[in-house]
């Protein structure tokens, strides 16, 4: 159990844990300063017989001094993070050849699309959905779609190559969630959202559902694996094998 | 005019002959609405901590039956065990009543109404009838909520903020009546509201004693102003979609359904366009009071009396531009995202403004430590963990990872409860003996200040630790989680530092209830301020004064040089005072 | 004597996975008795495989890789999870005793067992959860009010019904692929089969009755069957690969 960030499994963890890390910096400095002040204000100036108050309506000066810093600070703490934001979230920040994965949220579990051989993602329709049989709704007229391979609640990925994510749901607002990727989007019902990241370290991660999203929100769990290059085509070819196989009883 | 001519002047106790239903039930005295909301507030505190008390059950110790668990029926604990439907309805439900009933109520309903009337010099509020039907509308809005919680499928169970879809489809939350009493309550409570904004924004502006300029009225009247504002712009927003909630939810409209041509979306930027400035309504108040009890306490004039009143209108003007902030990873337009960063690290800036001003009125004081002065500080130095947490959240990469964490419950906690709470705690006291007649117990009111102090501490401090490890909101069991499991002896401390916390406020509740039969008689002016309310007697009557007093300086005139006593109320005419030219405005 | 045979009959054939034909609640003593088999024509189609591994402790019960069972067609040509209930011919006012025993539905292995059974209005339904984890039951009535909750460790919950439906739908929310559905009736009349194919319908007054067999694949085949006093009669019906 650590006291401070999850460890680091993706190329966003580190900017964002140095913002973190920045952000404590600076409150932690006006944390003591406020404080400590406090502290010493109480016991300084505790009432004492005999004592009086020093009689002041204020000084213009510190009044400016204490608005410009928290002001000038909190300008350049925002410019100095939009740059982020606008790499991880902004609509032109997916790269090119992120691998594209499609996750579907519903009440209660992930449903997780792979593009297969062709590296496509074949479309998806609402209309088509069938419990079991069809839980993503793959329009299997669509040749796109015709090797998709979908898992439930297993997210694999190659290490080391953007993966951009297509988020879906079927009913209510839902949110993936993965802690050591720093990674958050909202899945939101009649919206196709694509959120991406690049995994860094191979090992077995978790999803978790990051909106309340009825009763049995806290168990909407999925295992996440970050295989080599190597291991992932192995897995994918395994499973694309299997659904062949699963046709018949 | 020696002070007590001047005060028996002010005060005639006049023939009051009004029956018992009208004096104390329905009635349209500030004073006693004010009271009225007190009990009220004070029930729905003890609700919301009974709510409390389940949901940190539950989350230090899953799976495990519940003292007393067996007494609620088999729809809500089986065998004693929590059920996860009654989980997320004990989360919903504890949000909507602290919010709501408990520190909306008590910050506005109570202090509002009881305070500005007497801090202006007025008789009463301008519209004494609208301020009882205010009273009233929020007593049906309590008694709807509170009976939700009992019908059939139990209390609405989409958090207190109530995203849709999940609570317009009763198929998919698995609570049907009581999700449609949450949105029939809300709307009540609007009503209720804008009500009570609308009297406590006309009687500010209209019925201020002579001499009381816009610059002489006490900050805790600056701050209800500004808050009923805020209140009457952003309630109505609230209500309206809480219309447009419970007709998706009984006549089967779709401005939330994405399948019909709505937007689940649609319902965030509504509740947050009022969610925000209502957490601006929520903490306003209590900076006013803390202003009050801070240079009371300290026996010094509020530290920049002018920057306070200019921060308190800039946290509010700001407070309309920032509610996309609880939106960053909804699925808005991401440039949102920039825009919002931007206003909402700016809110940051008067609120510290006006942490360093209470600084600099505690700086060279001759600092008094009575309950309420002891509570004043609490709320400066919480409120101050609460606000800088703020910070790490307006930084909108870094909130994309503790969005919808336990981070985030921490920050909630400690502006309201660290801050809006402890205010509570030092204004109930304070203004006790005006309200009752009685002093409460100091020595109670600082065992009980210390000891909520430190349990409140060891219960929401280590949240921002298993938030920082990604520990989700509303969850039923963390331990289904692998990176969660090392967590739960933390989970297990915080619960326990709750039950601590929530046996303490015993401490508070029967020093408040004790002190009403056997408490001190209080005299005029227990605490040696200066506000207008001191100089009437304790309990204040009927009324308040036969001519309103006359009022010559600002209300925070502490040891003011050439004046013996340390404090200087604002009606005492000095001998160097002028009588104002004309009355600020008229309408007793 | 018949009736605790029957009883005990009921609370045996509700267990774990349907064994037998599993006869209605409460038979008149005099009453006729119409059985059959329900019989498949054709290639049965594969049933779609589970994918239970991430859920260890009910994917631990399985030996071999469970399949959702759709289309459970047995060894002698007979179709297992049809339900069979006497449609038309009962007097029209007709009423009742509503069994004090509840019909029991049990969560284990992540499946439903049994799949598919008849309950009548107003009995208790015991929804059992032998796997220790969190399922979430929702029925998906149409005629009687939809419920949904959830078992997050061994219990039993109870439920009734109001209303005629046949039939209502289970579903668990946190396993998709977990189904069953339920003949809500205002009579005993009914039979679900298991792994013989055979349904019996006991106590029937005399007259003519219209039997109908449901299947969730494969839709509804009905038998019009004339019953005398205490005689017993065969009707088997027969579903047809498509």
């Amino acid at each position: 159990m650590t006291w401070w960030l999850p460890p680091q499994a993706s190329t966003f963890a580190a900017p964002i844990d140095w913002m973190f890390t920045a952000i404590l910096i600076i409150t932690g400095i006006t944390f003591v300063l406020v404080e400590v002040g406090l502290v010493y204000f109480v016991i300084a100036y505790r009432n004492r017989p005999g004592r009086k108050a020093f009689y002041t309506h204020g000084n213009t000066r510190a009044e400016v001094i204490w608005t410009a810093i928290p002001a000038v600070t909190m300008v350049i703490l925002g410019l100095s993070s939009n740059g982020l934001w606008v790499k991880i979230k902004g609509r032109n920040s997916v790269p090119a050849n992120a691998y594209p994965i499609g996750v579907h949220a519903k009440q209660f579990e992930w449903w997780f699309t792979y593009p297969g051989a062709d590296g496509k993602l074949g479309r998806v329709s609402p209309e088509l959905i069938q419990e079991t049989v069809n839980p993503t709704g793959l329009d299997r007229s669509d040749p796109a779609a015709q090797d998709d391979i979908v898992i439930r609640n297993q997210l694999h990925v190659p290490v080391g190559r953007p993966v951009v994510v297509t988020l879906t749901s079927e009913d209510v607002i839902h949110s993936f969630y993965v802690p050591q990727f720093r990674v958050r989007q909202d899945a939101v019902p009649g919206m196709s959202i694509r959120v991406w990241f690049e995994a860094t370290v191979p090992g077995t991660y978790e999803v978790g559902c990051s909106q309340l999203c009825g009763m049995s929100h806290y168990k909407m769990r999925a295992r996440v694996f970050v295989h080599t290059q190597a291991e992932y085509d192995a897995w994918l070819q395994q499973e694309a094998a299997k659904a062949k196989g699963a046709s018949t009883s | 005019m020696s002070t007590v001519a001047a005060t028996a002047h002010a005060v005639h106790a006049h023939h009051d002959d009004r029956s018992f239903v009208r004096k104390y039930v329905f009635s349209t005295d500030h004073k006693i609405i004010g009271i009225q909301f007190l009990f009220l507030s004070l029930f729905s505190l003890l609700v919301g901590g009974v709510l409390a008390m389940q949901i940190r059950w539950q989350e230090g110790f899953p799976g495990q039956p519940m003292p007393g668990g067996k007494l609620l029926p088999e729809t809500m604990a089986s065998g004693g065990v929590l059920l996860p439907e009654y989980y997320i309805e004990l989360v919903t439900m504890h949000g909507t009543f602290m919010v709501f009933f408990a520190i909306m109520l008590l910050l506005v309903g109570v202090y509002a109404n009881f305070l500005i009337p007497l801090k202006l010099g007025a008789h009463d509020m301008a519209f004494p009838r609208i301020n009882m039907a205010s009273f009233w509308s929020a007593f049906v809005a309590g008694i709807l909520m509170f009976a939700s919680m009992f019908v059939p499928e139990g209390a609405a169970r989409a958090g207190w903020t109530m995203y849709t879809p999940l609570s317009a489809r009763h198929d998919l939350s698995g609570s049907s009546l009581g999700q449609e009493l949450w949105s029939i309550s809300i709307i009540f409570f609007g009503l209720s509201s804008v009500l009570g904004s609308l009297n406590y924004i006309s009687t500010v502006i209209n019925n201020r004693a002579p001499g009381m300029t816009w610059f002489r009225m006490p900050l805790s009247v600056w701050a209800l102003f500004i808050t009923a504002i805020l209140g009457l712009l952003a309630v109505p927003v609230l209500a309206g979609a809480a219309i447009m909630l419970l007709f998706e939810q009984i006549l089967g409209t779709h401005f939330f359904d994405p399948g019909a041509g709505g937007q689940a979306l649609l319902w965030q930027h509504l509740f947050w366009f009022f969610g925000h400035p209502e957490v601006y309504i929520l903490i306003l108040p209590a900076m006013g009071m803390v202003s009050d009890l801070v240079a009371n306490g300290s026996r010094k004039p509020i530290f920049g009396y002018h920057s306070m009143v200019f921060a308190i209108c800039g946290i509010a003007f700001l407070g309309w531009i920032v509610w996309g902030h609880h939106m960053f990873v909804s699925g808005m337009n991401p440039t949102l995202g920039s825009t919002f960063m931007v206003s909402t690290l700016l809110i940051a800036v008067p609120s510290a403004i006006k942490v360093f001003n209470w600084m600099g009125t505690m700086w060279r004081g001759n600092i008094q430590f009575h309950t309420p002065m002891l509570n004043a500080i609490g709320f400066v130095a919480m409120f101050t963990i609460g606000g800088l947490s703020g910070i790490f959240m307006a930084a909108t990469p870094l909130d994309m990872f503790i969005h919808d964490t336990y981070f985030i419950v921490a920050h909630l906690h400690y502006v309201l409860f660290g801050g809006s709470l402890f205010a509570i705690f030092g204004a109930i006291p304070y203004w006790y003996p005006k309200m009752f007649g009685r002093l409460m117990s100091d020595r109670w009111g600082k065992v009980h200040f210390y000891l909520t102090f430190l349990f409140y501490n060891l219960t929401f401090f280590p949240m921002h630790i298993t938030g920082m490890a990604g520990h989700m909101r509303r969850i039923y069991d963390p331990t289904v989680y692998d990176f969660l499991k090392p967590y739960q002896p933390m989970n297990e401390f915080i619960s326990i530092s709750a039950f601590l916390l929530f046996a303490t406020q015993i401490i508070f509740f029967v020093n408040f209830w004790w002190s009403l039969f056997k408490g001190e008689k209080a005299p005029l002016n227990p605490w040696h301020d200066n506000g207008l309310e001191w100089t009437l007697p304790s309990p204040a009557p009927h009324g308040n004064w036969e001519t309103p007093p006359t009022v010559y300086r600002g209300p925070y005139e502490f040891s003011a040089p050439g004046v013996s006593e340390d404090y200087l109320p604002q009606n005492r005419k000095l001998p160097t005072d002028r009588e104002p030219a004309l009355a600020p405005a008229h309408g007793d | 004597m018949r009736r605790i045979g029957s009883v005990a009959a009921i609370g045996a054939g509700f267990l774990v996975c349907a064994l037998g034909s599993t006869p209605g609640a409460e038979a008149a003593l005099d009453g006729a008795t119409v059985t059959g088999k329900v019989k498949f024509v054709g290639k049965a189609p594969g049933n779609p495989a589970i994918d239970m591994s991430e859920e260890a402790k009910c994917a631990a019960k399985y030996t071999t890789p469970p399949h959702e069972p759709i289309v459970q067609v047995n060894a002698n040509g007979t179709l297992a999870n049809v339900f069979v209930y006497v449609k038309t011919g009962l007097p029209a006012d007709a009423k009742y005793p509503t069994p004090a025993t509840p019909v029991e539905i049990d969560q284990n292995g992540c499946l439903y067992h049994p799949r598919v059974f008849g309950i009548m209005v107003g009995q208790t339904l015991a929804i059992k959860n032998s796997d220790g984890i969190l399922h979430n039951i929702k029925a998906l009535g149409k005629k009687n009010r939809p419920f949904n909750i959830s078992q997050p460790v061994s219990m039993t919950t109870n439920r009734s019904f109001t209303a005629v439906e046949v039939m209502l739908p289970f579903a668990c929310n946190v396993h998709g692929w977990m189904h069953a559905f339920a003949g809500v009736l205002p009579h005993p009349f009914f039979s679900a089969t298991g792994t013989d194919g055979s349904y019996s319908i006991k106590g029937l007054p005399p007259g003519t009755y219209t039997i109908e067999a449901w299947h969730e694949k494969y839709g509804t085949q009905t038998a019009t069957v004339t019953v005398k006093a205490a005689e017993a009669k065969t009707a088997d019906l027969t579903f047809t690969a498509k």
